[in-house]
């Protein structure tokens, strides 16, 4: 069999977009169903509501920067990091490394046109938009004030009804655009994978967004259920969470957090998968334990459906409920530890890139290795009652989701840009991002550990003088975080105007998005793609070799 | 590297094959399965939620709830469930490119579905118990009327494919998916039912 690789177009109607490339911005505005659109769509617009949230964040920690309440009224500072929450979770992480990545990466990683349902895709972005304006809107009239998990009966006692309520009605949209999008992708990926490509030869991004994807489809309704009933209680007069009226408040808990535990493993999963895929190509070696990566992936996946209740271990739950949370908990560090060993056997003896992308995955895996094992404190009952409610807590998580998704999706926008885009962005723009974002996130939230061990309470604007100094560091890690940003920002935009061009290939990556041309074309290939190697044959001499892995028909 | 790379030259014959080779292949029915998976954990939870309310209170119903009539319920599930062997005659049919048979059961299975929510409707006016009348009342209430609304959604989907099936050549030659749709849908409301009714009434 010659192999054949079509460069140039038969017809007109294999370039659709060739003659319109002047307006081609437009596109972004429209009810475009080209998956790479829908894709750069969610993080361009999930990104503009991260810089809202880290807007809000920088007004919190302003207020902390002393013990006193001088900066806005409690009131309001309760909405600022409700609202500061419920953006960084529904309106960032969680539509950014799914939709966003998952949109643009899946069809091209498995050889496939677009996604399974172009319209419905296109239909699960555009939900987000309005919810995410609903919810910011709310501070026009008292946003939300109970943190963002809305525990009753304080988010049914609440001043704040109408903000209560938007926040309820916007949390339902986007957990329905999440939900249709994860239907896209479990099609997508269990039945539009290239002739040939078996569920092992998928990079390692695929097996996470399945992951992902199915906790959203098991965990993600059951939120609706809750908020469901939530907004009865707090518009109908209904008590089902409401102790005065004979209802319990400890079942929201329950099925709160059966989403929202999950909802975690959802925003890092496919955090995971960017890294399985920056890590090869930078280091240039095959990843180290595919399958256990694979695996440990769906591992997750399940035993993260079974630990929610470890949120509630002050929640009066019986002991031997504890006990079980507490082992399936501490359990999920296994699969955890082996993708990190993983990682770490990958870079041992690579040669390594450190530029940008390289640099914000071993970011990742530092800071994220912090976060997990704070977690595994967590985790035990003891120290978990001893610490519930304290900067502990915010430290942790800010750890897992800043340290390890905020990294993450940093690593693979500086991966995957001249693929969006065609354009490179700069390399030194780019060192001076991640050591501002290094050195300002640890400067905020390390010392966080020791307020939270020393009992500062989190959800207050007040504190206890003793703590002011280390809140000043706190403080002062904030803003250099917010700066931080600003070099990101306009590096992005100014390359994707006048950046230097991009080579369809330019890390010399193995995976089949680099097999097309930079940005790729309507339909992702002339002609059909071709699987040469393995997605991560680095090294393994195999780069030349004559034959596709797999017939092409 | 041995491969041509024909940058100028185009290769038409190539480019046919792979026009033909990337006409999109149905994963409506896998998605629509999916989907209906993630609906029932919706369901789910919220019979968790009543199994807990019901496990941690000490007296259920609570006092002065009034005894629930079971005959009519018992009378609208069985019709409600016969209604799924009706519709699934009309997905016989449609295999069979009969689409005159799939009105007829697509009606016949409408109907019966109108009057399981008519049977609801009727119950709901006789009931002596409100919304906010106590926790078993609004469980009662917001799992029964959040099903009736999908019964609802049901009967305006076979509404659509009554419709629709009018039109010159609809769901002939294999592409009917909108009638596997419907009635996949249809089953999908039934069981969930199925579990309520035993759940509310029964148990």
């Amino acid at each position: 069999m010659t192999q054949v690789i079509v460069q140039a177009p038969s017809s007109e109607s294999f370039e659709p977009n060739k003659s319109s490339d002047k307006g081609k911005w437009r596109e972004y505005f429209s009810f475009s169903t080209d998956h790479k659109v829908i894709g750069i769509q969610y993080l361009v617009t999930t990104f503009f509501f991260y810089l809202i949230g880290g807007a809000l964040a920088s007004v919190i920690r302003a207020e902390l920067a002393t013990p006193d309440s001088d900066l806005v009224p409690p009131e309001l500072y309760n909405g600022l990091f409700t609202i500061h929450g419920t953006v960084m979770i529904f309106l960032w992480i969680v539509p950014a490394v799914t939709g966003g990545f998952g949109n643009y990466l899946i069809p091209l990683m498995i050889g496939a046109r677009d996604m399974a349902f172009p319209k419905l895709n296109a239909a699960a972005f555009w939900l987000i938009p309005p919810a995410g304006v609903l919810l910011i809107s709310s501070f026009f009239y008292g946003p939300s004030s109970t943190g963002w998990t809305a525990y009753p009966p304080l988010s049914i006692l609440t001043d704040q009804r109408v903000g209560q309520a938007v926040w309820i009605a916007s949390i339902i949209i986007l957990g329905t655009s999440s939900i249709l999008a994860a239907v896209n992708f479990v099609v997508t990926i269990l039945s539009m994978r290239m002739p040939g490509m078996g569920m092992f030869d998928m990079p390692l991004f695929c097996w996470s967004v399945l992951s992902a994807s199915g906790l959203v489809l098991i965990a993600t309704p059951v939120l609706a259920g809750a908020m469901i009933l939530l907004g009865f209680d707090l518009l109908a007069g209904t008590a089902f969470f409401n102790p005065t009226g004979g209802g319990n408040p400890v079942v929201y808990q329950h099925l709160f957090w059966f989403y929202s535990h999950p909802a975690v493993y959802v925003m890092i999963l496919p955090v995971f998968g960017i890294i399985s895929e920056v890590l090869p190509v930078h280091s240039r070696k095959p990843i180290f334990g595919y399958k256990a990566i694979a695996y440990s992936s769906v591992i997750i996946c399940v035993l993260g459906l079974v630990v929610w209740a470890h949120h509630m271990f002050t929640s009066g739950t019986p002991n031997w409920l504890r006990m079980f949370f507490m082992i399936a908990t501490l359990l999920v560090a296994v699969p955890t530890g082996i993708k990190v060993f993983s990682w770490i056997a990958t870079l041992w003896g690579g040669k390594l890139r450190l530029e940008s992308p390289l640099l914000f995955a071993i970011g990742f895996i530092s800071m994220f290795v912090v976060g997990g094992l704070s977690g595994v404190m967590l985790g035990s009952v003891p120290i978990d009652i001893h610490l519930h409610d304290t900067y502990f807590i915010v430290a942790h998580f800010h750890y897992v989701l800043f340290g390890g998704s905020v990294f993450g999706i940093y690593a693979g926008i500086y991966h995957w840009f001249p693929k969006m885009t065609g354009k490179m962005l700069n390399e030194f723009w780019g060192k001076v991002h991640f050591f501002l974002t290094f050195v300002g996130f640890n400067l905020c939230f390390l010392p966080m550990h020791l307020l939270g061990l020393q009992g500062m309470p989190r959800r207050v604007a007040q504190y206890d003088p003793q703590f002011a100094s280390i809140n000043v560091i706190c403080t002062i890690g904030a803003f250099l975080l917010a700066i931080s940003t600003f070099p990101f920002l306009f590096n992005a935009i100014f390359s994707w105007i006048r950046g230097e061009k991009a080579t369809d290939n330019p890390w010399n990556g193995l995976t089949l998005e680099w097999t097309t041309s930079s940005p790729p074309i309507v339909e992702n290939w002339h002609g059909d793609p071709v699987r040469r190697t393995g997605p991560y044959d680095y090294g393994m001499g195999l780069q030349d070799t004559e034959q596709p892995l797999a017939p092409t028909h | 590297m041995q491969g041509v790379i024909t940058d100028s030259t185009p290769n038409i014959a190539l480019a046919e094959a792979s026009h033909a080779h990337h006409e999109h292949p149905d994963h409506r029915v896998f998605g629509l399965i999916v989907f209906l998976c993630s609906e029932g954990m919706l369901f789910l939870g919220l019979f968790a939620a009543y199994l807990t309310f019901r496990a941690v209170s000490t007296e259920w119903p609570p006092a002065g709830t009034p005894e629930l009539e079971v005959m009519l319920p018992a009378i609208n599930t069985i019709i409600l469930l016969s209604s799924s062997f009706v519709i699934h005659q009309a997905d016989h049919a449609i295999k069979k490119d009969d689409i005159k048979a799939v009105r007829w059961w697509f009606l016949l299975t409408f109907i019966m579905g109108a009057t399981f929510l008519a049977g609801q409707v009727y119950e709901y006016q006789h009931l002596s118990f409100g919304l906010t009348s106590n926790l078993f009342a609004s469980t009662f209430y917001v799992l029964t009327g959040f099903h009736g609304f999908h019964v609802f959604v049901g009967l305006t989907l076979i509404t659509i494919m009554l419709i629709k099936s009018f039109q010159k050549g609809a769901f002939l030659g294999g592409k009917h998916y909108g009638i596997e749709a419907a009635s996949i849908y249809w089953h999908f409301v039934d069981i969930i039912w199925v579990v309520l009714f035993l759940m509310l009434y029964i148990l």
